[in-house]
């Protein structure tokens, strides 16, 4: 016998264990990629169920037709048929997810934590990066030693300190605290170091440029990719910040979205199981949209957090 | 002889715009991390509800250390932040194994040049998409997903396929820790996914070229050329997972039935949350929180050096060490050059 009929033609034997390979590796990808879209697709599939058809069978896996009654009961636009029963739904379930004034509430605070976040920290990055002066390294030092504090090692001082200042049920405490984000900081720092000549700055100071419209003009713009980065990671975790925000806010007229979400979870009685589906659909659809919008940028943003110099 | 302008220029000084750049980032700091963290640390040593204003020393650390504080009910705090300890590293441990593997082994895949991976972008996106949904959402979600009993999706659809009575996923101490365990690598799995991914993109191509030049399987390749030199960002991301499951919070809380809830998922973020955030000051025990905080804060700043040891400029301390050296070599030679003369 010779070798060639023993183990087939090498070239080929090579080429057929590769296919294997990745038509194993696609299998289970595709399980993956499967495991984490199904839970949003049954979602939001159920959330256009009525609620007596998905007590009688929650097993759905196709679209129904009451995404518009569900809407009505969540914003409490009944029309005159509707049971007191019905009506008592609607009541509780309108006053806990108030979508408009959630999706305001959550909007203000992320957008203006996003705005701070990034502007005070290209320019907390610019001052370490541009200037030399004596405390620049301990301040560095500093930023890095407390980038991995936990928000709640402080967070008991920090909610005794806003009741005594009188600032509980107001946006403040959850916004102005923006300004300092010793993780943004340092992502910028790498970011300048690695691509941010400081010769443009001599420059600019030879044209008579000061030295905080340099960095206005002149920085800033150069430094668009790190900061877009930055900002919607800001932005997507000061949306999602469920442990703040829940602290401060207890006025229901202040409350943001992750708070609504935890009321709808928390209710005993009166379920509607579509409405209740549907309010959880409402309240990760903008964040997912923006999500697949963006999302090469976010996957580049990750891997480029991952590279440490 | 410099002229006037020379002199002028040599005079001018940047740094104090330096010191401007960088004072908001440490004047919000200061207000609004350091001072509440040192107002923490003072009301760990301060009494609780009603006694809130009385100085009562280590009463708290020996409560909730030892059970062996001055309060009534000593002993039950204690035993209470024990569990809610020893659930933070269940919880954790049974997060971050099963997600460090698997996380590893799409990042080999996915950077592996052999393999004809069709979708490779499509998979990425959609594996870290669960890591930017809300986590009060996702808990929500999976609320009513697996809730308890026939009227929610999980446990119809396995009724309907022939099981006989609904299973537990909320309520069962255990399962809903494996739950909150799948929750958990559910959300972050695809985040260390990318960041290996990257890691071990950084390890320079030719060292596997060269190996499969040797013959090298890809076991070999993994466990000789890529294990070792993704080490320092596996350790990076085990501190940091590390940190971030003492702060779990968002599922763990929000995961249960109804308005009651679990205590069998209560953690340490809990503990600490449930003793602060109850009513009014004379109602809230700020001590035992204030206590259980500075103890995570000792847990954490150790894990925290170790990263911070491991994150050096290390150029730059070679720079530091290199410039020392000279200074040291050129001191000598002067005093050398001294004695000499």
């Amino acid at each position: 016998m010779s070798m060639k009929s023993q183990y087939g033609e090498p070239k080929d034997n090579y080429h057929f264990k590769i296919v294997l390979k990745s038509t194993l590796i696609f299998i289970v990808c595709l399980l993956l990629a499967l495991i984490c879209l199904v839970p949003i697709y049954i979602l939001v599939v159920n959330s256009t169920h009525e609620s007596m058809d998905l007590a009688r069978d929650p097993s759905k896996f196709w679209f129904g037709t009451h995404l518009g009654s569900n809407l009505k009961t969540l914003m409490n636009h009944l029309g005159d048929d509707a049971t007191t029963v019905m009506k008592r739904v609607a009541k509780q379930y309108s006053s806990a997810f108030n979508v408009g004034q959630g999706y305001l509430n959550s909007l203000i605070i992320a957008g203006s934590t996003t705005i701070l976040t990034v502007f005070f920290s290209a320019m907390t990055a610019y001052g370490l990066t541009v200037y030399d002066f004596k405390l620049r390294s301990p301040a560095y030092t500093f930023i890095i030693a407390v980038m991995m504090i936990p928000v709640q090692v402080s967070s008991a001082g920090f909610v005794r300190f806003m009741y005594s200042l009188g600032l509980i049920n107001n946006f403040i405490p959850l916004i102005v605290p923006a300004i300092a984000a010793p993780a943004v900081i340092f992502f910028m720092r790498s970011y300048m170091k690695s691509s941010f000549p400081l010769d443009i700055v001599e420059a600019s100071r030879i044209d008579g440029c000061g030295e905080f419209r340099t960095f206005l003009t002149i920085a800033i713009p150069m430094m668009k990719p790190a900061i877009a980065v930055q900002a919607i990671f800001a932005f997507v975790a000061n949306w999602n910040n469920y442990y703040t925000q829940n602290m401060i806010l207890k006025n229901e007229k202040m409350t943001t979205i992750p708070i609504m979400v935890s009321k709808v979870l928390s209710f005993d009685k009166n379920l509607d199981y579509g409405v209740n589906y549907l309010c959880i659909t409402l309240s990760i659809l903008p964040i997912v949209i923006v999500y697949f919008i963006l999302s090469k940028f976010i996957i580049a943003g990750v891997a480029l957090g991952g590279v440490k110099e | 002889m410099a002229s006037a302008a020379q002199r002028r220029i040599k005079s001018i000084s940047y740094a104090k715009y330096g010191y401007m750049f960088i004072a908001p980032f440490f004047l919000v700091y200061c207000f609004f991390q350091i001072w509440p963290l040192i107002y923490t640390f003072i009301l760990s040593f301060k009494g609780n509800q009603a006694n809130n204003a009385a100085w009562v020393g280590f009463d708290n650390y020996s409560t909730i250390l030892f059970g062996q504080g001055m309060a009534q009910g000593s002993a039950a705090t204690s035993a209470e932040f024990f569990k809610a300890l020893g659930n933070t590293f269940i919880l954790w441990f049974g997060n971050f194994i099963p997600q460090i593997l698997l996380s590893l082994l799409l990042a080999v895949w996915f950077t592996d040049a052999k393999v004809k991976l069709p979708g490779k972008g499509f998979f990425k996106v959609v594996m870290y998409m669960p890591n930017i949904i809300t986590a009060a959402s996702v808990a929500a979600l999976y609320v009513n997903l697996f809730g308890d009993s026939k009227y929610y999706f999980v446990n119809a659809t396995l009724m309907n396929m022939g099981m006989a009575d609904p299973i537990h996923f909320v309520a069962d101490p255990v399962i809903s820790k494996i739950m909150v365990m799948f929750i958990q690598t559910w959300l972050w799995f695809g985040n260390t996914m990318i960041m290996l991914m990257s890691g071990i993109m950084g390890i320079n191509p030719s060292l596997f070229e060269a190996a499969d030049i040797d013959g090298a399987n890809s076991r070999q390749v993994f466990f000789k050329i890529t294990l070792p030199l993704l080490q320092p960002i596996m350790v990076y991301t085990l501190v940091t997972s590390m940190i971030g499951g003492l702060q779990m919070f968002d599922i763990p809380y929000l995961y249960h039935n109804g308005a009651n809830f679990s205590k069998e998922l209560e953690t340490v973020a809990v503990f600490i949350y449930f003793n602060f955030n109850k009513g009014t000051v004379e109602q809230a025990s700020y001590g035992y929180a204030g206590a259980a905080s500075i103890i995570i804060f000792a847990i954490t700043a150790i894990l925290g050096s170790i990263t911070f040891y491991m994150n050096r400029d290390k150029d730059e301390i070679a720079q530091k060490k290199q410039r020392k050296r000279a200074e040291k070599q050129y001191k000598a030679k002067m005093k050398k050059g001294g004695l000499t003369l």
